[in-house]
């Protein structure tokens, strides 16, 4: 058991390669990454890099060209409500109100088990865990991003999934919005204990978030870097952290990673 | 000089009978010279006033029916030069006639052009209803399955630029009797627009939205009750659409062709009469039935079109 919580999500040697029409593209090369139970891990690196690649890898919605990826002491065969992802464009149905979103999922993962009030009520739940329990009827073109957002948030949640996977999730927002979304998945993931790994390029996000921060080398075929481990103590306060030396050194030890070991030359 | 001071009061009255109705066209029917010199000079007082300031809605009137003047103005011109031609006053005069009792029935080869409407519409309905119920699915199937429209791409592709005429000698093989044959017509010639929309529509379901289906590991019917069937619907109207303006296309042609009772065939029939008015009266109601299809489809396409999210 000890062994299963600290190893909750294995990777063991993976690689990717895609198929294009110009040849074989190599994606990732040679990675290795275990997750423990309940811990917050962020790919970071430049774009190009492939971490969406590795979180989509992850999520089953891909399938590495070799190696394995192990979640749960299960090895990870396809897409699965237990690994929810949080899409970077939340991706809700325009066609079905914020309710009738959440409750999609809900209905999947719940309804051999529960009857129909119950998942309405793990429906409202989330939409009141992520603040939104007034937009329920609402369509998301009638709400804002940041709202569209904690929508999808609430459907990952929802399903009460082992892994939650965010891919970029506030990388549409404004720097507000997204500051308090970040604020408010701290609170939320310290209530779910949730295993979560999350995609971002913002590395005051990733300093602010994780337990550990894993940094990828550029592609192509690239690989994990450096890991650095977060630890400051949690809960954490935005404003407290700014003037923390430690925060600081976190922040600059991702920087100099990002900037100056795998600094792109053609960056715009 | 007179004659084309005559024409532009035709014109006018053509105009202003198509905007107010019967009333006016009572009017015309009296049709005393003074009367209509007068009718023309009033909408060219109007036309001065609309120099100085334009409305857009005024626009919106004024431009059609200039349109629809000149286009009497050219027939008026055709008609006089051309004995066997009917003028537009004569013309107007066999439609109210014609109008006045559309649902006789004196035979069956003798029947009120209300009648022969309705039988075309009632084919057309019947051989697109079939083709919806068969075309719709099978689009859903060949778009959402790479081997199925690999297997029937090419088939579609082959048969899809026959006229829908050629396929009217094999409907009257197969059903031996005439009606079979053309609503068989009307079925092949609008299967193909639903079929490709609908498949087109399924495959460019945004890639997001089929994640979300994989993540939440939705069942097949839930993937095309939630995502495909909504996502496909504008597609598929549109598919809808195309199709029915081909299938009145086709219902002419082929009712000319199998005889019987149809608007089709009443024109084929008056033709054998020598009467031109009333091919040109079928010309215009066909004209108006098909406009008026048209514009119910895109009334139903609008109610049914979610707002695509773009953020």
């Amino acid at each position: 058991m000890e062994t299963r919580d600290a190893k909750f999500i294995d990777i063991h040697q993976v690689e990717m390669l895609f198929n294009t029409r110009k040849g074989q593209f190599h994606a990732l090369r040679d990675i290795n990454l275990t997750v423990r139970k309940g811990e917050f891990v962020t790919l970071i690196g430049h774009s190009g890099c492939g971490k969406s690649t590795l979180l989509n890898l992850i999520a089953g919605l891909l399938m590495p060209s070799e190696g394995v990826l192990i979640c749960a002491s299960r090895e990870i065969g396809g897409p699965s409500p237990e690994r929810a992802v949080v899409f970077q464009n939340h991706s809700l149905l325009p066609w079905l109100t914020c309710f009738e979103n959440i409750y999609l999922g809900v209905e999947r993962v719940f309804s051999a088990t529960e009857n129909k009030s119950a998942m309405k009520e793990r429906t409202k739940a989330a939409l009141a865990l992520v603040g939104l329990s007034a937009a329920g009827q609402k369509r998301p073109h009638e709400i804002s991003g940041g709202m569209k957002q904690r929508v999808g948030i609430a459907r990952a949640l929802a399903m009460e999934p082992k892994v939650l996977l965010m891919d970029e999730p506030f990388g549409a927002l404004d720097a507000l919005t997204r500051a308090h979304l970040q604020d408010e998945l701290l609170k939320i993931v310290a209530k779910t204990g949730s295993t979560v790994v999350m995609v971002t390029h913002d590395v005051d996000e990733a300093v602010l978030l994780s337990d550990r921060i894993v940094m990828m080398t550029n592609g192509p075929a690239a690989t994990i870097g450096e890991i650095v481990q977060v630890r400051l103590a949690r809960p954490r306060e935005r404003l407290a952290l700014a003037q923390d030396p430690l925060y600081a050194e976190y922040r600059t030890s991702v920087l100099e990673f990002l900037y100056r070991k795998q600094a792109v030359a053609h960056a715009a | 000089m007179s004659a084309i001071m005559d024409t532009e009061a035709n014109a006018n009255r053509q105009a202003v009978t198509m905007r107010d109705g019967v009333e006016v066209a009572g009017a015309a029917e009296a049709g005393a010279p003074s009367a209509a010199g007068g009718a023309a000079v009033r909408p060219r007082q109007k036309a001065g006033n609309r120099r100085s300031s334009v409305p857009p809605w005024l626009m919106q009137i004024v431009a059609p029916l200039l349109g629809l003047a000149f286009m009497v103005l050219v027939w008026q011109i055709i008609a006089m030069n051309n004995s066997q031609f009917p003028t537009p006053l004569l013309t107007l005069q066999e439609a109210l006639k014609l109008f006045a009792d559309p649902f006789y029935r004196t035979s069956p080869n003798d029947q009120g052009i209300g009648w022969n409407i309705l039988a075309s519409l009632q084919r057309v309905g019947v051989g697109f209803g079939l083709a919806a119920l068969v075309g719709i699915p099978l689009g859903f199937m060949i778009g959402r399955f790479n081997f199925l429209s690999s297997m029937f791409g090419p088939i579609i592709s082959l048969l899809k630029p026959v006229s829908p005429l050629a396929w009217l000698p094999i409907g009257l093989l197969v059903f031996k009797s005439a009606n079979p044959a053309a609503i068989w017509s009307i079925f092949i010639c609008s299967i193909w627009p639903m079929v490709i929309n609908t498949a087109v529509g399924v495959q460019r379901v945004p890639q997001d939205y089929m994640n979300v289906a994989r993540v939440l590991n939705l069942s097949e019917w839930k993937i095309i009750t939630k995502i495909l069937f909504p996502s496909v619907l504008p597609y598929m109207l549109t598919g809808v659409r195309l199709a029915i303006g081909t299938a009145w296309l086709v219902i002419v042609a082929a009712e000319m062709l199998t005889g019987g009772v149809g608007i089709g065939f009443w024109v084929w029939d008056e033709w054998n009469n020598l009467n031109v008015p009333h091919i040109i009266i079928a010309i215009v109601v066909i004209g108006v039935v098909g406009l008026l299809l048209e514009q119910l489809l895109v009334t139903l396409a609008k109610a049914f079109t979610y707002e695509q999210v773009v953020s």
